[in-house]
């Protein structure tokens, strides 16, 4: 009896729990990721900002004395330069990119032969990381080495290229080696964008008696909103918390001419013991990335909601 | 047998506590000396530590100056696992001890007297409120010029003794087509300049006063300025292309002939010798003019730290190897510093090395053994940064001395 009553439940048991771990499976996987990320990201965040308001060194100090460090980084000459440097770097770093990206993918829409091995070509630098694009364009624009040794060569005796030297112009340097290895990405994203586009309107415009440029300006762009959306944010996020680049290609110099804020916090936060003012550094750098991102999520958030109407 | 016997008993009565005594202790020793040099000249060590009865646990984290050793071990103590031991720079030391990490070395370090022998200005960095808490492996020095003799020879050059002779000689150097100054452009060798150059503008006294004691009258003084200037100079010497370049491809240019002289530590004779080249026949090492007989030194050690019971034996053993004479005279006639006891004979070092080591008791006669502020062993490394950041500015805008001496009393009071 005993034996016949657990005969009949048991499957019952088996049933049910299967029919549980089926509904839930899907969060029970995502619950470690979850976990993780919660904690891992958005604890470290909470921690990093607490620890901006404390007078920590070289090792955290439980006390507030609130915002000290905030003022001592933008009192900071290093700071300055690292806010002017992220303002020519990214604005340069995402006009450019997304311009020649946009050029490169018209043109290789143009159904011409061989495209694959081009868009191969032109997207291989993203393959590379930045540490090894920042050696490599180190070598090339080193005036001794590179680019101005080689004209130079050739006869042009008065031939400078000599940017990587110069205080003021390094930074530019550093703008050629982050377009050079990004704009192959952003040409691939604005390539499917043109693909995604309907041929007829296009077909029916040039009926219409549309030029190509036309077309391309009054029909073709505007419809690639949401690509450039997507490639501003990516280009915006890599532009802040680019460091690699810098470090392999300048090393921050000369001086400390093309320091960014990631550098600037990694040299406080590690090398110097002012963990505070690094802190507070990496709490500017969140905010600033969140500027960028809060309205883009909060207008595709509307723009999703609008959709069914 | 009989042996095995004995240990079978012994082990028996001790229990588990004789167990895990019979398994040899390891030490664990992070640093940063990779390098073949290096990593040779630590093998003797490795090597004591196994005839004392210890095992040795290599943790080499690469990365000259150390600076992601340190990262990688601010983990670790944050974690509650340091290593027993680990390289370690001047103030960095300070910052451990202070934040109570460290051990304690002194029943080893009275025992062997290591107070007789280490020079006092040195003992000041490896001990904390009278305990000993480092052992020093090294002096080096950074107050030298390196110079390729054949340049030197064929342009008829002797060494300058002022700042003025060394413009001099540089015009030459420059008018027979050669680099004067090869100098690598990164904030840590402008900082190697910069000492030599407050301490030619204001000897010792002026160099202690300012850049260790921080006095904001000696900081923002007219000797300071000239300091800067003596910078500004040199800026003038050195190639277009200098920004960013490493040290040892500096050392190279003048190992190769391309440049005249090299303003570096020690550390750079070890390049000299990688590549064949001879002291006093292929290469000349002398002080920066002004400078002769002070000795602006900085020194590697191996701080201890705070360690569970059992692992204490190793540690000791560990500092009275590093101590130890024969240790302190293969490791150092390797690495291309001088020993950190002063009593060890200088019959098997090069004429740098004998050099350095007589100039040293000269100094310390004199109270002209100063810390080296670029290599840490003159402020905390908060401040230093801040100082540095002024000095790399100045040297690679080559501006305005006196705006460069405002700027760095300013960063020392914004950095406190």
């Amino acid at each position: 009896m005993d034996s016949g009553t657990a005969s009949v439940s048991a499957p019952a048991t088996w049933s049910a729990a299967s029919r549980w771990l089926q509904r839930s499976l899907p969060k029970l996987v995502l619950s470690p990721t979850l976990i993780a990320s919660l904690v891992f990201v958005y604890g470290f965040i909470l921690w990093t900002t607490y620890l901006s308001f404390t007078p920590s060194k070289g090792y955290p100090i439980h006390d507030l004395v609130g915002f000290l460090q905030y003022v001592r980084v933008w009192n900071h000459p290093r700071w300055q330069v690292a806010i002017h440097n992220l303002a020519v770097f990214g604005i340069l770093y995402i006009v450019l990119c997304m311009a020649l990206g946009l050029l490169l993918a018209i043109l290789l829409d143009q159904r011409i032969r061989q495209e694959g091995t081009l868009r191969a070509i032109y997207l291989y630098p993203l393959a590379l990381s930045f540490i090894v694009t920042g050696t490599a364009w180190k070598w090339m624009l080193n005036p001794g080495l590179g680019i101005e040794k080689l004209v130079q060569g050739w006869g042009f005796q008065n031939f400078k290229f000599d940017w990587i030297v110069s205080e003021e112009m390094a930074i530019y340097c550093v703008v050629l080696a982050g377009v050079w290895q990004a704009t192959g990405f952003v040409m691939a994203m604005f390539l499917a964008g043109l693909r995604g586009i309907d041929q007829d309107l296009i077909k029916a415009a040039s009926l219409d008696g549309a030029s190509l440029p036309r077309i391309y300006w009054r029909i073709v762009i505007p419809q690639l909103r949401p690509v450039f959306m997507g490639a501003l944010i990516i280009l915006a996020h890599l532009a802040i918390k680019s460091y690699e680049l810098v470090v392999a290609l300048t090393g921050g110099g000369p001086g400390y001419a093309t320091e960014l804020p990631s550098t600037f916090m990694y040299a406080h936060t590690f090398t110097r013991n002012q963990l505070g003012m690094g802190a507070a550094s990496a709490v500017m750098m969140l905010l600033t990335i969140v500027a960028i991102m809060v309205p883009y999520l909060y207008s595709e958030m509307r723009g999703a909601r609008k959709q069914p109407h | 047998m009989r042996t095995k016997t004995i240990a079978a008993v012994v082990g028996a009565a001790f229990g588990v506590t004789g167990l895990t005594a019979s398994a040899q202790q390891v030490v664990e020793v992070v640093h940063w000396w990779t390098s073949g040099g290096e990593a040779a000249a630590l093998n003797v060590l490795k090597q004591d530590m196994q005839k004392r009865g210890y095992g040795w646990k290599d943790s080499p984290v690469a990365g000259g100056g150390g600076d992601q050793a340190r990262t990688v071990l601010r983990a670790r103590v944050a974690a509650g696992n340091p290593p027993e031991a680990m390289q370690m720079l001047g103030f960095i030391i300070t910052d451990y001890a202070e934040e109570g990490l460290l051990g304690d070395l002194t029943p080893v370090a009275t025992k062997e007297g290591w107070a007789n022998v280490v020079p006092g200005p040195l003992q000041k960095f490896d001990e904390y409120k009278g305990r000993w808490v480092a052992a020093p492996v090294n002096i080096h020095r950074t107050n030298w010029i390196w110079a390729n003799k054949k340049i030197f020879d064929e342009l008829k050059i002797t060494p300058p003794k002022t700042f003025d002779e060394l413009l001099v000689a540089a015009e030459k150097i420059r008018k027979a087509g050669y680099i004067p100054l090869a100098h690598g452009g990164q904030p840590w060798q402008d900082a190697t300049i910069f000492d030599s150059a407050v301490m030619s503008a204001g000897g010792p006294e002026f160099y202690r006063k300012a850049l260790i004691e921080l006095d904001p009258n000696a900081l923002g003084s007219k000797t300071m300025e000239k300091a800067f200037e003596q910078m500004q100079k040199l800026r003038g010497l050195v190639d277009p292309n200098f920004p960013g370049r490493d040290w040892n491809l500096a050392t190279a240019m003048v190992i190769n002939g391309k440049a005249g002289m090299q303003i570096m530590g020690d550390w750079a004779k070890g390049e000299f010798l990688n590549a064949g080249k001879k002291p006093g026949v292929d290469f000349l090492c002398f002080q920066y003019p002004g400078t002769e007989g002070d000795f602006s030194f900085n020194s590697d050690a191996f701080a201890m730290f705070k360690v569970g019971k059992e692992q204490q034996a190793g540690q000791l053993a560990l500092a009275s190897a590093i101590m130890d004479k024969n240790f302190q005279e293969q490791f150092n006639l390797k690495k291309g510093s001088i020993p950190a006891r002063m009593d060890i004979s200088d019959a098997n070092f090069d004429l740098c090395g004998k050099k350095s080591m007589a100039d040293l008791k000269i100094a310390l006669k004199n109270n002209a053994m100063v810390g080296s502020f670029a290599h840490g062993h003159a402020v905390p490394e908060s401040i230093k940064g801040a100082m540095i950041d002024v000095v790399t500015k100045f040297f690679n805008s080559g501006k305005n001395p006196a705006d460069a001496t405002k700027q760095l009393v300013a960063a020392v009071a914004a950095s406190k």
